[in-house]
């Protein structure tokens, strides 16, 4: 993609003396010396102009939390996904199935699904996410429970189906049937909630690059989750994030896996289009 | 939404919050430019627990937004400008005003208003995640306000 691009990006912002040490570094992001993923993108035109530059929340981490990323051996989140793959090659429910049966070699069939999710499912005709399509195959072709919403279990098998597609380029759809949810996405996106009156936009649009006290505020993508963030020592899901993010306005926040925080994750996951994918990412 | 539940809370900050003489959140009188003129205490606040509001985290958290360049407080944020000098660029009322409610002030800003309790959506139960309830009250009391306002009063150049 666009490496001509990037470079020439990364030469006008060494050029400029202007960025200090608060704004985004300008590192090169290698996965085990192989993966090269894209942190800085040109955005999309559905931003209508909101960022003039695209950035992973990895260029606002300190060297030694980037370093953790950058080797599977160090990245504690690949605990996580090794687990979740011995779920996916072990049977359970009536049907005594395992994922494995189905879908096979996790490496071939799961490879691109990260980087579309959220997606519009035609059969249950509303916006899926990841962990519901999981579920629906755990409820209605294994004849097993449903697991809890960003739940361990839960995210171990996200980040083991997102790291499947580590350096792809996020390119969720956002037009036709998914467009109602986007545009809900977006509206929440945008609303001042809580006491403090602070949208997502306020912190990660208005003033990412900033300190919010201690905080580095990033642009807040979603291209890294489930992330390990070394703060609680566990994989995170997006929705447990932004439920933590929206409590911290003072407000009442949403739940893990409801019609809200589904939306929201489309809408956000299509500001981070053309960002490649770091599942897990490592974050403070 | 709950709207009822607001009502409801603000009538208990009306209620039963207000000492003598003091200005409930609702009641308090802005200029169309933003200034409140008179003390909402009927008195003049104290700088040294002024300083305190601005500095805790669990009071007016200031500084997770401002910093104050002869002020030795950890890790200042910079959402917001530097406040060196903001008396000698805003009269006590105006301070006051943007304390109270900085949007009148500064339209569309992101600084938080501390002595307001209705208008709000989603409102929570602090930072617990949970709707409010009729604890909800202004971020920082009369007081609180008074003293940060006396605090701002000495950052002069
Ligand atoms: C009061 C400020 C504030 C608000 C409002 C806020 N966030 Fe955040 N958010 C943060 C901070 C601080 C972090 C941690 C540092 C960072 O990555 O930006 C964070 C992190 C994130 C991350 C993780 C980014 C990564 O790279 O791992 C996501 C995703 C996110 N926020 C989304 C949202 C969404 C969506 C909303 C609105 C529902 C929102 N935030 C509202 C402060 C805020
Ligand atoms: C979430 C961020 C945030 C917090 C918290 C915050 N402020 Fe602000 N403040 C701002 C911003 C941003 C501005 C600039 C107005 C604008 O353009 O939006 C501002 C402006 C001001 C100004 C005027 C500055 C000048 O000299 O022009 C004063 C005084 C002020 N704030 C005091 C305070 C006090 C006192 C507190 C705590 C009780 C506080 N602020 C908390 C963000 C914040």
């Amino acid at each position: 993609m666009n490496f001509k691009m990037l470079s020439v990006v990364s030469a006008v912002a060494l050029a400029m003396p202007t960025l200090g040490a608060a704004g985004p570094d300008d590192d090169t992001l290698i996965i085990n010396e192989e993966i090269e993923v894209v942190t800085k993108a040109e955005p999309a035109e559905h931003l209508d102009g909101a960022l003039y530059e695209v950035i992973s929340g990895w260029h606002f981490r300190n060297d030694d939390t980037q370093a953790i990323e950058m080797d599977d051996f160090d990245n504690p989140g690949m605990l996580g996904v090794e687990n979740a793959m011995a779920t996916w090659n072990t049977a359970e429910g009536s049907a005594g199935k395992s994922c494995a049966d189905c879908h096979g070699d996790a490496a071939e069939s799961m490879k691109g699904v990260k980087a579309t999710y959220p997606k519009y499912d035609e059969k249950a005709g509303t916006v899926m996410t990841v962990q519901m399509k999981v579920n629906e195959c755990r409820t209605e072709r294994m004849g097993a429970e449903a697991w809890k919403y960003d739940a361990g279990p839960a995210i171990d098998m996200e980040a083991m189906i997102g790291s499947q597609s580590r350096g792809m380029q996020m390119n969720v759809a956002i037009d036709g049937p998914a467009k109602p949810f986007w545009e809900k996405g977006k509206e929440i996106y945008y609303t001042r909630y809580g006491q403090l009156e602070l949208s997502c936009a306020s912190c990660h649009e208005q003033n990412y690059g900033n300190m919010i006290r201690a905080d580095h505020l990033s642009q807040g993508q979603t291209n890294g989750f489930p992330t390990y963030r070394l703060k609680n020592a566990k994989l995170n899901g997006a929705h447990s994030r932004f439920k933590g993010c929206i409590r911290d306005t003072r407000a009442e926040t949403f739940s893990p896996g409801s019609d809200e925080f589904i939306a929201l994750e489309l809408y956000v996951a299509s500001r981070g289009n053309g960002l490649g994918v770091e599942t897990p990412s490592v974050r403070n | 939404m709950k709207l009822t539940t607001l009502t409801f809370a603000a009538a208990m900050v009306a209620g039963t919050a207000m000492a003598e003489g003091v200005v409930a959140p609702q009641d308090v009188v802005m200029s169309e430019y933003g200034e409140v003129a008179t003390s909402l205490t009927g008195k003049p606040g104290d700088p040294e627990r002024g300083f305190e509001v601005y500095s805790k985290r669990s009071l007016g958290n200031c500084v997770a937004c401002h910093e104050i360049s002869t002020l030795d407080v950890a890790w200042p944020g910079n959402v917001g400008p530097m406040l060196d000098g903001a008396a000698d660029r805003w009269s006590e009322a105006e301070l006051r005003g943007i304390v109270v409610n900085s949007k009148k002030t500064f339209e569309g800003t992101v600084m938080p208003a501390y002595y307001r309790v209705d208008g709000f959506i989603r409102p929570g139960n602090a930072y617990t995640g949970k709707a409010a309830d009729d604890s909800f009250g202004p971020l920082l009391t009369a007081e609180q306000v008074e003293d940060v306002i006396a605090f701002l009063s000495t950052l002069k150049e």
